[in-house]
């Protein structure tokens, strides 16, 4: 940060200088301000809003405290009681005042950003996705119930569900009637027994309405044990007795279950065996198949190297990445063009109207873009858009390569130089027009006013805009993914489209029709991150430089 | 079926899910177990909008019925992303109802648990409706609407219905010379093409997306795509496209087909009992007759789509859930309603039988899709979708058509390994 701001120019610098311009600035009286804190009393208002902020800070730690000790996750726990005794501890201390304001902004720092990466990043790590979502436990019961079948020719009887005790908490009770015979019998951890007819009623569904002994649970009570219902199996020779809902019951039985002494799923009536496989975090038997639901496990850099070796990967990947540096560069220059060109059109006062034009011209800005590249894409249409048919052409636009590149850059030229006009507008306003006069006086053309004096100056203002437009171009999906969703696709490879972007095509990996997978596709979001990083780090260390030139 | 709606809206919610999952946890490994049931007497549905609008009425009624609380909540997009994220997390519902070709990711996910029918309520439904359910032999959903493809055709420029594919184009292009429609046909193409649309011509044309193994189920590992009698088939449709009769075109997209249709711009519309409404709204005389096939070919499949209910497995009230599933769902009455929310065919016998007089249209589509075959529901579909579409996009605007469909087939390959 150059520390030779005074004098002249200054409009144009203050805006982004940032934050850091700030301690410099309040340096010095720093010392005298804090003693002066100190000392002064407190007020009502102050003392107000302190009360409320702690207040909700308390309430979010108390919102969040209860899923983290339900999951038992004591470090969780912990950097929460840490986080909330330390704001408390600093905002009711009269000390730390630079740190007063500084935390609030770290915070949301560490959980809206910092937070995300490293997430990512862990994902990008692990095979996440499709058929690898849970831990092993949830793929093993998923795949015991999975299996379980009826067993054939069994009885499908009508269920109540009873208990011998509070209806609440009293142990359960299968109350099953037998369709065929009329049969009661109740039904609990050891087994079925026969109860006497005498002692039960039936209603005309088959359903036990009471019986001796027992108290029928209704629905509501019913389902307040829903887990527990659900649970529970009354043996029989063959399997044993579920319910099916609340009013059925039928007898099943697992036919696969998990040993863990082999930690492998055995299939009680093939004998056939899927042995866990830690590596791919799913159960394969010899043959190769595999159970479909597997768990989430670590593959260490496989995904980062899938996508250097992978040749439908690596093969188009330069290639999308060169269309996307074009796409960016040329989406920022064509609409900074058009955006300053109207800005200058509309800077002379010898325009009448303006504020006309300028609202006239700020329209496509004030439309919702998404909706927008939906009408765009329509408008394209070969045969039914409105551009062909306006111009009387029979260009299929989103069907060539570069006729469909030339397209995307056409609507976000539409969309984005009402934006480059605003801050083109904004920036030469506050070049003092002294300058551009002092030039005329000294006999330069308008061109070579322009060329020396406005430009590098609207440059110094407006560079660091370009580079955040040419981040946010880099990675605008949208603009992609609702207009050519990628495409023209080439007729033997339809993974990358001629106009798809590295978001897009990551899109598409994480997300597309051949399922989701989060851990390749947040590999290739580092990709793209480190990417992005770099090339604005150089370019914002370039502009410093030409700042340095200007200034 | 819409299968192909942008997803957008899912990569936002998921965002929000997965950093609402981290921030509020503060550590990566803290979600998963679900929190032991506190809440008794609680059932939560989720469905799409219109849906959910259809089935309140009736879940109020089981709540009173039974003494519990049913809430039923709107999902209105990517519904099968978000209950996947959902269970995941242990925020998901007790009910979810969808299409019946999630089943296999939602297996594989472990999302949902299979349902247990008894033979005489297994009996009662389309048959079609229950084999689309059922997969590795259970049964995972009840059904309770069934859809597949019909040639829609507007009969004051087309009255009589083409017995074959080159019919329908001679009609077409008679109709195309005496400037009464600019179209030959509406069937959707799109930049990024449709295999679901596609798929009557390429099974008349004798393609196959998977053979089957000895019980009947789809064979993963047995891909019809690629094969020469794929290339076959798509030749046949590559005589249809852009640089043949012209009657298939990338410019007939999802979003301008059925209006398309109802602007009288072509005579012909292949879609679902979906557009039935924009047919109706716009004042189309229209009539509705299978999708043809080829002259001299294999009788055309469209496929059978199923509308179901599910029970998550990682639902707070499964005993609940599947007493609403097994033992309610079954009955006519709640189809029938269904069904006045959006005209499908009811796959309950019963409850078809009770709505079929009153709509003629109804028992037409079930005849076009008597020899419906229900859509694949193995995980191993996802692979077919993107590149079968794309393959049928870039032969319908005239690339060749062996290269094309090998490079498909091998791409679908590498995906299901």
């Amino acid at each position: 940060m150059t520390e030779n701001v005074t004098g002249a120019g200054l409009a144009t610098q203050a805006p982004h200088r940032g934050p850091g311009g700030a301690p410099g600035r309040g340096r010095e009286p720093e010392k005298a301000r804090r003693t002066v804190r100190d000392d002064r009393p407190v007020t009502l208002t102050g003392l107000a809003v302190k009360v409320v902020l702690l207040g909700l800070v308390a309430g979010i730690a108390l919102w969040a405290a209860f899923p983290l000790v339900e999951a038992e996750a004591w470090l969780g726990l912990g950097i929460l009681v840490a986080t909330t005794a330390g704001l408390f501890y600093l905002y009711l201390s009269r000390r730390h005042i630079p740190a007063k304001y500084l935390v609030p902004g770290t915070l949301f720092l560490i959980v809206f950003q910092v937070f995300p990466v490293l997430y990512t990043a862990s994902t990008a790590f692990t095979n996440f996705g499709d058929g690898h979502r849970g831990s092993k436990d949830d793929a093993i019961v998923a795949i015991q119930s999975s299996s379980v079948v009826q067993v054939p020719g069994s009885i499908e009887y009508a269920l109540s569900i009873a208990t011998t005790g509070d209806a609440a908490t009293g142990p359960l009770v299968f109350l099953v009637t037998d369709p065929a015979t009329g049969t009661v019998s109740a039904g609990d951890a050891d087994g079925l027994e026969p109860l006497d007819a005498g002692s039960v009623t039936v209603n005309s569904a088959g359903k036990v309405t009471a019986a001796d002994g027992y108290t029928v649970l209704n629905a509501g009570q019913a389902s307040a044990r829903s887990q527990e219902i659900t649970e529970f199996a009354v043996p029989t020779e063959g399997g044993a007795i579920r319910s099916a809902g609340l009013s059925r019951a039928y007898e099943g039985k697992a036919t696969r279950a998990y040993d863990a002494g082999c930690d492998c799923v055995r299939d009680a009536e093939s004998g056939k065996v899927w042995t866990a496989d830690p590596e791919r975090g799913a159960f394969v038997a010899a043959d190769g198949e595999r159970l479909l639901q597997g768990w989430r496990v670590n593959v260490g850099l496989s995904n980062f190297t899938r996508v250097l070796t992978e040749p439908s990967i690596s093969g188009p990947f330069l290639e999308t990445l060169i269309w996307n540096f074009g796409f960016a560069i040329g989406s920022v220059f064509v609409t900074f063009a058009l955006g300053l060109l109207c800005a200058l059109a509309l800077h002379s006062p010898r325009v009448r109207g303006r504020t006309l034009y300028r609202v006239l011209l700020i329209l496509p800005y004030a439309m919702p873009s998404f909706a927008m590249l939906l009408v765009w894409r329509d408008m394209f249409n070969t045969d039914f858009g409105l551009v062909n048919n306006l111009f009387g052409l029979n260009v299929d636009w989103m069907g060539e390569t570069w006729s469909a590149r030339a397209a995307v850059v056409l609507v976000q030229l539409w969309l984005g130089y009402p934006y480059m006009f605003l801050v083109a507008t904004g920036a030469l306003q506050a070049i003092p027009r002294e300058l551009t006069e002092a030039t005329s006086v000294d006999g330069a053309s308008p061109w070579q006013s322009f060329r020396q004096i406005t430009l590098p100056l609207l440059l110094v203002a407006l560079t660091p805009l370009l580079i955040s437009s040419f981040a946010y171009n880099f990675n605008n999906f949208n603009a992609i993914h609702l207009t050519t969703g990628g495409g023209p696709f080439p007729a033997d490879n339809p993974s990358v489209g001629a106009t798809d972007l590295l978001i897009t095509y990551t899109y598409r990996l994480a997300f597309g029709a051949a399922g989701a997978e989060y851990g390749f596709a947040a590999a290739i979001s580092i990709f793209i991150f480190t990417l992005v990083a770099v090339i604005s780090a150089i370019s914002f260390r370039r502009s410093r430089q030409q700042e340095e030139v200007y200034a | 079926m819409r299968i192909r709606t942008a997803g957008v809206v899912a990569t936002v919610a998921l965002a929000i899910a997965a950093a609402g999952c981290g921030s509020g946890g503060d550590e990566p490994d803290a979600s998963g177990s679900t929190p032991p049931n506190a809440d008794g007497g609680k059932l939560v549905i989720w469905a799409d909008d219109k849906r959910s609008a259809a089935l309140k009425p009736f879940a109020d009624k089981f709540g009173q019925e039974n003494g519990v609380t049913v809430e039923v909540q709107a999902i209105s997009k990517d519904q099968q992303t978000t209950f996947v994220t959902a269970s995941q997390q242990g925020s998901g519902p007790d009910v979810m109802v969808g299409a019946h070709d999630w089943i296999g990711n939602l297996v594989q996910n472990g999302a949902i648990d299979p349902v247990q029918l008894t033979e005489a309520q297994k009996a009662g439904f389309n048959q079609g409706a229950l084999k689309a359910v059922t997969f590795n032999g259970q049964v995972y959903a009840v059904p309770y609407a069934t859809e597949n493809l019909a040639l829609i055709r507007n009969t004051e420029l087309a009255p009589e219905a083409p017995k074959t594919v080159e019919d329908l184009v001679t009609t077409g292009k008679r109709l195309q010379a005496e400037n009464k429609a600019s179209e030959i046909l509406c069937l959707q193409v799109g930049q990024n093409g449709d295999s679901y649309h596609i798929y009557p011509f390429y099974t008349s044309a004798g393609g196959t997306l998977f053979g089957t193994n000895a019980t009947g189920d789809y064979d993963p590992k047995q891909l019809g795509v690629g094969t020469p009698e794929s290339i076959a088939a798509f030749e046949k449709i590559a005589k249809l496209g852009e640089k043949g009769d012209g009657a298939l075109k990338r410019s007939i997209t999802p979003e301008n087909s059925i209006a398309t249709f109802t602007g009288k711009k072509c005579a012909f519309l292949v879609a679902g009992p979906w557009a039935i409404t924009d047919a109706k709204t716009a004042n189309i005389k229209y009539d509705i007759s299978p999708v043809p096939g080829f002259a001299g070919a294999k009788e055309p499949t469209p496929f059978l789509g199923v509308q179901a209910f599910y029970v998550a497995a990682k639902g707070k009230n499964k005993a609940l859930a599947q007493e609403f599933v097994t033992n309610y769902l079954t009955t006519p009455e709640l189809a029938v309603a269904l069904y006045q929310a959006e005209p499908r065919p009811p796959a309950l016998t019963a409850a078809f039988d009770q709505v079929k007089s009153s709509d003629p249209d109804l028992a037409k589509f079930l005849e076009a899709g008597a020899n419906a075959v229900p859509l694949p529901a193995i995980p191993e579909m996802a692979a077919i979708w993107d590149p079968f579409g794309k393959a049928e996009a870039a032969i319908v605007g005239g690339a060749d058509v062996t290269q094309t469909i090998t490079a498909a087939g091998k791409t679908i390959s590498d995906q299901i390994k």
